[in-house]
């Protein structure tokens, strides 16, 4: 047993009599691994070697990459991490997602939950952490999210690479009769002593028949080939030439098409419907009243697409009353209120707060209200699904982050077994954390009514802008105690916002253990490397009937512009430079990467340099996901009107295992970001989400996307996060660049409410 | 039944001619590759070729081409992605998600076909499509690419 694991077994036992109880126990079944889902279905010719890996003299090697690829590059990552260790070419794989199994659960999604920051390596923060690997592999959820896969395969996949590369070498000595230390491996060959080589596809079959080896040595970062290096992207070839891999792109023989008119007042029902004109339309087969938790509402099935779309509109329905504040004004009320309610939890308690407020000068104090709106992810392929029904099974198609989650859901609502679901994941057009649930749900609504047949149910972009799991609106009271020339030492910070988790699990997966703290909430506030004398970071938790979900970066989305904009504010009255500030109050040993982070952004982007008249800078830094990011914004002002010149990003994610899909997701983090900052809003009236399109709901073009230059370091101790890390540093840049040109200090989203953008 | 010539192969299809081009190559051709985002012309998502000219396919019921028009899909653009666009794609590595980039390729293509050197201001005017993943930088970069390999190849 490694030292990993007996440092876990005995942090358990401190937990406490029932926890070590139950894991005592619950360690032994922890250590049984989940069964190989690659062995159920395996062509005659093919091995398999551990669930990632498998090899066939005609088919060659495959590589199971079981999250979902939504253009974060996970593919290419995971597979790299497995052909690094195998010894392979990434020219000489393909590699797959494959069929959904328990043996794919994501350990590392869970660490999230976890209420200690990253750099925390303490006993108890190290237990827990360990503690939520363990139950993420009783839950089993295979699912993608929180900029997790990379940390969750790193080792994982590395040691299924070892695992078969050991267990070939064995094959191919037993078949030359040598010693197998005198074997080596390259470009999926084993190479005997005297030159001779054998191929990997030849030695599967006999390779198959040997025990895979437990434990591997993994090989040193220094030795690395493949990882550490751009590589291609899986699928490229594909994307550019319009190959159908997306879930909207399912073509399936008989299929039928179908879309789904779902109660525009979450919670809503139809009281009153007519579907004759709907049926009157040329085209429509059925329409089908659809009833589940997540939404109620009607699915059309039709001939093609469109004649669903034009079902769907003709369709008159008058729906129920909205189970929330009809409009924006009602439901800010909710988190008026909320704030006005003793917190529900408190993170980074430190020092003795109020004491520091009722002694301070009143001069001293700076005290501001940060906002934002409720955000949709308009992914770029809006929701859909196919599925067909038949014999008492079904089969799903469609992109989604949590295949197990689709099929518990959907084998719920048909009343049918959760081993009688299939579902194949495709490619993601996109999805930020959208991707899960209702399109899977829906689709197997409406496939009974399918008769068998196959049906592909695509959402409108209205329908999709409309319904959405929402970033959830979320308001913040921050004040602070600021002597001139000096870094703050108190803080004191509330913020209300309802549980995404909550939201998310609360909709597909009650049963779910979650805490009741959602450190979601505090994601990007809480937990960042600074040093306070009297600190407290408090979430004031709220329901509503809106739907929330997760977000690219979701707590982290509003989060890192509250505290990086205030942290703004602050170093503007203390007289101090923003990155200066900053630096001095990461202070502790364990803030470094946070340190170096600062000082190589403050070098790059030539901050502190005059800048022509009408140009300013400004700074945000954010440890999210277990990434350090800092970013400088360089705004532009003409005529009024505000350009975003360049951006300029440090990310310290402790090992970049791909240093061009890496820098592309910080430019992704920083486009998503700036859009959200500039003009996304999700506004409702009359119980309704008022935004439609893109006309209403746009995102950064062309013609207003920045320079954008990304820095990567390899300070941080643990490998962290990519997806989501780029995106909330980037919000309060723009924020504190518009201030420094401006003197406008904005503190709500969108910002286009307060300034106009070229 | 409508009459459209797609990728230089005329077909009969049967379909109500209001119906977007876009619904008609993904269901009725079967060519998935041009993609539907908004329905309304707003993302780009859709855009095709209609004799050289890059169209929003979401928003162009068939009943307003004519059979002698000639549609070009991001499939028919070239065998096996040959085209000096679809290469400086490969070689800069651009997609992220890649959902939107038929749309860009095909939008990028007309732009290159009337204008062989865009400048910045030029790229800006003509790619308007929308990238979630913010491909835009690389977008603008291949298109760059594309033009300096072929000005060299015309060049010789």
């Amino acid at each position: 047993m490694g030292r990993v694991a007996k440092i876990a077994r005995r942090t358990f036992l401190g937990l406490g009599v029932a926890a070590a109880g139950g894991l005592a126990v619950g360690y032994y079944m922890y250590k049984r691994p989940y069964s190989n889902p690659l062995e159920e279905d395996l062509p005659a010719e093919e091995a398999a070697f551990t669930p990632y890996i498998r090899i066939g003299k005609e088919s060659g090697i495959t590589i199971i990459a079981p999250r979902a690829e939504m253009g974060q590059g996970i593919h290419t990552t995971l597979a790299a991490l497995v052909a690094e260790e195998l010894d392979v070419g990434m020219d000489q794989i393909k590699v797959e997602h494959g069929l959904p199994g328990k043996a794919y659960y994501n350990q590392a999604m869970f660490n999230q939950v976890a209420a200690f920051p990253w750099f925390d390596d303490g006993l108890k923060a190290t237990a827990t952490r360990e503690m939520m690997r363990v139950m993420s592999k009783f839950i089993a959820m295979q699912a993608t999210g929180g900029s997790s896969s990379t940390i969750d395969g790193y080792e994982k996949m590395r040691r299924a690479g070892a695992a078969a590369r050991e267990v070939l070498k064995a094959a191919a000595a037993k078949r030359w009769n040598v010693d197998v230390s005198k074997l080596e491996t390259e470009a999926g060959k084993v190479i005997h002593p005297d030159g001779r080589t054998l191929e990997y596809t030849e030695l599967a079959t006999d390779a198959a028949k040997l025990e895979i080896p437990s434990s591997v040595e993994l090989r040193s970062s220094l030795d690395w080939k493949i990882l550490g290096k751009p590589q291609r992207r899986v699928d490229i070839r594909k994307m550019v030439t319009g190959a159908p891999i997306f879930g909207i792109d399912v073509q399936l023989p008989d299929m039928i098409y179908g879309t789904v008119r779902m109660s525009p007042r979450m919670g809503a029902k139809a009281v009153k419907f007519d579907d004759a004109p709907a049926l009157a339309i040329k085209g429509v087969r059925k329409v089908v009243q659809i009833d589940t938790a997540v939404g109620s509402g009607f699915g059309i099935i039709a001939d093609n697409t469109w004649a669903a779309f034009q079902g769907a509109k003709a369709l008159e329905v008058e729906w129920g009353e909205a189970p929330y504040p009809a409009d924006d004004a009602g439901i800010e009320t909710l988190y008026r209120d909320a704030l006005a309610r003793a917190p529900d939890w408190i993170r980074d308690e430190a020092g003795d707060v109020d004491k520091a407020f009722a002694d301070a000068e009143p001069a001293t104090v700076v005290e501001a209200e940060y906002e934002v709106p409720f955000l949709a992810h308009a992914t770029m392929e809006p929701m859909s699904a196919t599925a067909q029904f038949r014999d008492g099974k079904l089969t799903i198609w469609t992109g989604t982050q949590m295949p197990g989650v689709d099929a518990q859901v959907a084998a719920k609502f048909l009343g049918i077994e959760t081993e009688d679901v299939t579902v194949h994941v495709t490619r993601l057009g996109g999805s930020f954390g959208r991707r899960a649930g209702d399109p899977a749900l829906y689709a197997a609504a409406l496939a009974p009514a399918a008769e068998g047949r196959p049906v592909k149910v695509t959402w409108s972009r209205e329908e999709d802008m409309q319904h959405g799991f929402y970033r959830p609106r979320a308001l913040a009271k921050l004040r602070a105690i600021v002597q001139p020339g000096k870094s703050p030492e108190t803080i004191d910070v509330s913020i209300a916002a309802p549980s995404v988790m909550a939201g998310l699990f609360g909709r597909f997966a009650p049963e779910t253990p979650l805490p009741a703290e959602d450190e979601q909430t505090l994601e990007g506030m809480a937990g960042q490397p600074n040093v306070w004398a009297n600190s407290r970071f408090a979430a004031h938790n709220m329901k509503t009937a809106i739907q929330v979900g997760l977000l690219r970066s979701v707590g982290g989305s509003y989060n890192g512009f509250f505290h990086e904009g205030f942290m703004d504010e602050l170093a503007e009255k203390a007289g101090l430079d923003p990155i200066d500030m900053r630096i001095s109050m990461m202070s502790a040993a364990e803030h470094r990467p946070a340190r170096l982070v600062m000082e190589k952004l403050r070098d790059v982007s030539n901050w502190g340099r005059a800048l022509p008249p009408g140009h300013g800078k400004g700074v945000g830094f954010t440890l999210s996901y277990g990434s350090w990011v800092g970013e400088v914004v360089e705004v532009a002002v003409t005529d009024g009107d505000i350009r975003i010149v360049k951006v300029w990003c440090v990310a310290d994610p402790g090992h970049v295992l791909d240093p061009a899909i890496y820098s592309d997701q910080m430019m992704s983090g920083i486009i998503f970001g700036l859009s959200t900052a500039m003009g996304q809003a999700i506004t409702f009236e009359d119980g309704r989400v008022q935004q439609e399109n893109f006309y209403d709901f746009d995102a950064i073009r062309m013609a207003q996307c920045p320079e954008i230059e990304v820095h990567l370091l390899e300070n941080s101790p643990r490998i962290g996060g990519a997806g989501e890390c780029g995106v909330p540093p980037s919000i309060p840049a723009l924020a504190n660049a518009i201030h420094a040109v401006t003197g406008k200090r904005l503190r709500k989203t969108p910002f286009n409410l307060a300034v106009s953008f070229a | 039944m409508v009459q459209l010539t797609i990728n230089g192969v005329a077909r009969d299809i049967d379909v109500d001619p209001e119906t977007p081009l876009l619904w008609v190559l993904r269901e009725q051709a079967g060519l998935t590759g041009t993609k539907f985002g908004c329905g309304i012309a707003q993302c780009g998502a859709c855009t095709v070729h209609i004799d050289g000219v890059a169209t929003r396919s979401c928003a162009m019921p068939v009943s307003a081409i004519d059979a002698a028009q000639e549609i070009v899909t991001i499939e028919g653009l070239s065998p096996e992605g040959s085209h000096p666009v679809q290469q400086a794609w490969l070689a800069l590595d651009v997609p992220q998600c890649g959902y939107c980039q038929a749309g860009m390729i095909m939008a990028a293509t007309a732009l290159l076909n009337t204008t062989p050197n865009p400048t910045d201001d030029d790229i800006n005017a003509e790619i308007t499509n929308i990238c979630r993943c913010g491909t835009y930088n690389r977008v603008r970069a291949a298109i760059k690419l594309a033009a300096a390999n072929s000005s060299a190849a015309q060049k010789g």
